[in-house]
């Protein structure tokens, strides 16, 4: 089972170049997250590094460990909010009086309207991205036959 | 290359090794989209194919073993349909515009608008940004929401097991205080 392969868990210099490596690997994921406006990336590819910095973790650590930081709730729960709060950039708009998604009216200024309106978008995305993704991780390594 | 890279892991039966040619064939897919200026996509593959793809495999490997079973069956004209219909791609694929060509629909339909219009009515300097997110924001949202519909086919799926195992966690990380104290 993944939470105890010994060889993996056990070792030190693992342990120590991962913990080396998350803060890093998630601070990269929060600056393509931001970032994604200017240079390549965005809400789906900072996901998937966030997810991957929570998966490594899991690898390395053993899955329990990992779940009582980031709760399988949690998870889930996210991946909704992202997706929600997607929904409700676009639901703001119309109520300001434009289509479904036309960040333009968000703010008075339609060029900042349509910065923030991408920014929160891409938020969403990456929330639901990355909820997905450690859902994903959860599953396959909590529901197997052996347990 | 990566030719070379496919074939090899269709004829591999080590699925660990398999799991990692995947890795490589992405990266090598990224480089590949790099050399064409396609910098988000090639991220996007570096990311999801090669990063957690395989770290998926790998957990997915720790569950059911890494030796794949030698197939009875003999898929022969199953080969055969899909010798054909890449035939008839490969076929096609003559009538499309040359890479790069200006005249070619793509490059003469919406994309001039975008690129002229996007710095004044989006803002953002990578327009792939702004067409992803603005002008495209119907499809955006509707790409999270297939990513949101998969990982809850997957939680269906799988997920009875995983609340199991979460409260026995539980149930044992209290039973240990409980011993301690």
């Amino acid at each position: 089972m993944l939470d105890k392969p010994a060889s993996l868990i056990g070792n030190p210099i693992i342990r120590g170049v991962t913990v080396l490596l998350l803060g890093p690997i998630l601070l990269f994921a929060l600056y393509v997250q931001w970032h994604g406006d200017y240079g390549p990336g965005g809400g789906f590819q900072a996901g998937v590094i966030f997810a991957v910095a929570i998966i490594a973790h899991g690898l390395i650590f053993g899955v329990s460990v990992t779940q009582r930081m980031i709760t399988p709730d949690a998870v889930r729960y996210g991946a909704v909010a992202g997706w929600m709060l997607y929904l409700l950039t676009g639901l703001v708009s119309m109520l300001k009086g434009a289509e479904f998604l036309n960040y333009s009216v968000l703010v008075h200024d339609p060029l900042h309207g349509q910065h923030y309106g991408i920014l929160s978008i891409e938020l969403g995305v990456g929330i639901t991205v990355a909820s997905v993704m450690i859902m994903l991780f959860y599953s396959f390594v909590g529901g197997g036959r052996n347990t | 290359m990566l030719l070379v890279v496919g074939a090899a892991l269709i004829a591999l039966r080590d699925l660990f090794a398999a799991a990692m040619l995947t890795s490589i064939y992405s990266l090598l897919s990224a480089c590949f989209f790099m050399l064409q200026d396609a910098v988000d996509v090639a991220f996007t593959e570096a990311a999801v194919g090669a990063g957690i793809t395989t770290v998926l495999f790998l957990a997915t490997l720790s569950q059911v073993g890494r030796v794949e079973r030698k197939p009875r069956n003999k898929p022969w004209p199953a080969l055969m349909i899909c010798t054909l219909v890449a035939g008839l791609l490969i076929y096609a694929s003559f009538d499309m515009p040359h890479y790069g060509d200006p005249t070619a629909p793509v490059h003469s339909h919406v994309a001039p608008r975008y690129l002229n219009d996007s710095p004044s009515e989006v803002g953002p300097p990578n327009m792939v940004t702004s067409v992803l997110a603005s002008y495209r924001g119907y499809d955006t949202l509707g790409e999270t929401g297939v990513v949101f519909t998969a990982g809850v086919g997957v939680l269906l799926l799988l997920g009875p097991g995983l609340r199991r195992r979460y409260r026995k966690d539980i149930a044992a990380s209290e039973q240990e205080k409980s011993d301690a104290g």
